[in-house]
């Protein structure tokens, strides 16, 4: 690396330390306090992983698994809309990918807080359901209206990057493809589908991510009943204040997604190609 | 659009904490400053700015939601980040215990006079050295008169299986155990591991008949009609109930829990004659009148309450009789308990 180059690059290195290292080491640092003296401890942990008491175990369970669901429904709708959008016209694939980002243009706690009143007994869709004398549908303050805001507001983040990998895939492979007489159906589990993986790795991250550490949705739409684990870290922080057992949450989560993304970039490798990640 | 001032002033309080560190003590034009930190939605927006105009002395505002979220935000900044805050009676016990407050020259507050002596020397702050009562109610049960068989007087409405999924409980843990203790007939402060216990078990009997655990959003959904029976605060009864006239309000036979939100100085404050300035001008008829009117809340003031309407003067939810009033309890610090309540809490949200 040339001189100026590191020298241009001091900059981030600075942000990196103060932004993100720096917090990290504090959260890190925090998960081993329990408040009482400096001495440190690994209490905490203890504490989350007490198969006795087994709360917290159970809490993280039903995350992951919310996220999991709520990750593989923003598959099975997002790789057909990417590659839609990959086939599309230059000028009609800007205004529908245009159409997608659009919504995110306006906060997320917002967009949260308008599914409440589509989907409430008095809201929007029950009232057109009863004008029509359609029965009513219990969908608020449920698991499922849960996932549904997961996907509504991390679907995005899945077609986008696969929609990336897609267009960068080489037509002339293609061609050769079925020039060789592979029909549209092979062409596509053989050849486009893997050469797409790095671009699904990314959605998957990027959408189970933050789909397993929200805590406004779950709280808006869940109503509080079924706690997700950002909950827990919220109210650790917010009301019980209880900073070394927040910390120590996050300590666990963030190891449960660094090991998740290690074994994804490990699948990457293998299948060299860009993505977001 | 009063309906969306609930969520309007949250998403304000949002953007507003971070800001709230920023501060410093003389604004950016110059001049004095005083940084007040309060419930959101709790003040008439204009009483700020008329303050400015008498006194000169900027009022930097900002807003919590909780109790333990404002004591947190304190702790985290080292309170040089607010002059007066207004917390409820238990916390305030609380931050005395912890020398977070500064006694306040009630010389400097010569409109204290005013203050009703039913909340004087109240056990908080037995010698009314720290605190000025602001606001004050019960909590109770709000409920929609077209979708209950029979009047409601007792928590035990709660339970009843006639209202599944017909029910909004508070999102907190010292209002929900604290009520369902009281219909067991216990204190709202025990200590008792075995009463807690059951009050535990009978909230998670309780949980598949509750709809959802939420917070400020409740005036916004029983308006709307979203369910029957919900615990709220007196004061948003009434806002309830000017937008929806079938909201009834009950305080329970079996006895409730009266707060006091009370105004209060911290030890750290750079500018502690303001923040006595402000606390003054809030206890000035014509101020308190704008903010009993625009909260909802009952007001701790003389000439507030003998200025209410005749109606008002009988209302439950605006100004509870002695005999209501004799069997709620105020909330006192729990100190160590304080983790174990939490703990049941998140068992009971957790499960």
């Amino acid at each position: 690396m040339s001189r100026r180059l590191r020298l241009t690059a001091a900059p981030y290195a600075l942000y990196a330390l103060v932004f993100i290292a720096a917090p990290l080491l504090l959260i890190l640092y925090y998960s081993l306090t329990t408040g009482q003296g400096a001495t440190l401890s690994l209490d905490n942990f203890r504490r989350f992983f007490d198969f006795n008491d087994t709360v917290y175990l159970r809490v993280l369970w039903r995350s992951l698994w919310i996220a999991g669901v709520s990750t593989a429904i923003c598959f099975v709708l997002g790789y057909p809309m990417a590659y839609i959008l990959s086939r599309m016209k230059a000028r009609t694939r800007n205004i529908v990918s245009f159409l997608f980002i659009l919504p995110m243009w306006m906060n997320f706690l917002l967009r949260t807080y308008a599914w409440m009143t589509l989907l409430e007994r008095t809201g929007v869709i029950n009232t057109a359901l009863k004008s029509v004398g359609l029965p009513s549908l219990e969908i608020m303050y449920t698991t499922g209206a849960v996932i549904l805001g997961n996907v509504y507001n991390f679907l995005p983040f899945m077609i986008l990057p696969i929609y990336t990998s897609l267009t960068k895939i080489d037509r002339n492979l293609i061609e050769a493809s079925e020039d060789l007489g592979a029909g549209r159906a092979v062409t596509f589990f053989r050849v486009i589908f893997p050469l797409s993986f790095p671009g699904i790795m990314s959605g998957l991250t990027m959408t189970f991510m933050p789909a397993v550490t929200t805590f406004i949705i779950s709280k808006l739409l869940g109503g509080g009943q079924n706690a997700l684990i950002g909950d827990l870290i919220e109210k650790q922080f917010k009301v019980a204040g209880d900073w070394g057992f927040g910390s120590a949450m996050s300590v666990i989560l963030m190891v449960l997604i660094l090991l998740s993304m290690n074994a994804l970039s490990r699948y990457e490798k293998e299948n060299a190609g860009g993505g977001l990640m | 659009m009063k309906q969306f001032r609930c969520l309007r002033c949250g998403l304000l309080a949002l953007c507003l904490l971070p800001l709230a560190s920023c501060g410093s003590s003389s604004g950016p034009g110059g001049g004095p400053t005083l940084k007040v930190f309060n419930w959101g939605d709790y003040i008439d927006p204009e009483v700020t700015a008329l303050f400015t105009q008498e006194t000169g002395i900027k009022v930097i505002y900002t807003m919590f939601d909780a109790n333990e979220d404002m004591y947190t935000s304190i702790r985290a900044s080292g309170g040089v980040s607010h002059d007066v805050v207004i917390p409820s009676d238990y916390m305030i016990r609380k931050m005395i215990n912890e020398d977070m407050l500064r006694t306040i020259d009630l010389d400097n507050v010569p409109n204290y006079a005013l203050i009703d002596d039913r909340f004087k020397n109240l056990d908080f702050d037995p010698q009314n050295e720290y605190s000025v009562p602001y606001m004050w109610g019960t909590v109770g049960i709000a409920y929609n008169t077209t979708m209950v068989d029979e009047p409601i007087d007792s928590w035990t409405a709660l339970w009843d299986t006639r209202y599944q999924k017909n029910i909004f409980m508070m999102d907190s843990v010292r209002d929900s155990l604290g009520i369902t203790l009281k219909m067991l007939g216990y204190s709202m402060n025990t200590k008792n591991g075995a009463e807690l216990e059951e009050a535990y078990n009978k909230l998670v009997e309780q949980k598949p008949l509750v709809l959802a655990y939420i917070g400020d959003e409740v005036k916004d959904k029983m308006i709307a009609g979203e369910a029957a029976l919900a615990v709220v605060y007196a004061g948003d009864a009434i806002t309830i109930s000017e937008q929806n006239p079938d909201i009834a309000y009950v305080i329970p036979r079996e006895g409730s829990n009266l707060w006091v939100d009370s105004m209060c100085i911290l030890k750290t404050s750079e500018n502690p004659e303001a923040a006595e300035a402000f606390i003054n001008f809030m206890c000035s008829t014509p101020i308190a009148l704008r903010n009993w009117e625009y909260i909802n809340y009952s007001s701790p003031q003389k000439e507030v309450i003998a200025q209410m309407p005749e109606e008002l003067q009988n209302s439950s939810a605006r100004n509870p009789s002695a005999e209501e009033l004799a069997r709620c309890e105020v909330f006192e610090d729990l100190s160590q308990t304080t983790q174990y309540y939490e703990d049941l809490w998140t068992r009971l949200i957790g499960a």
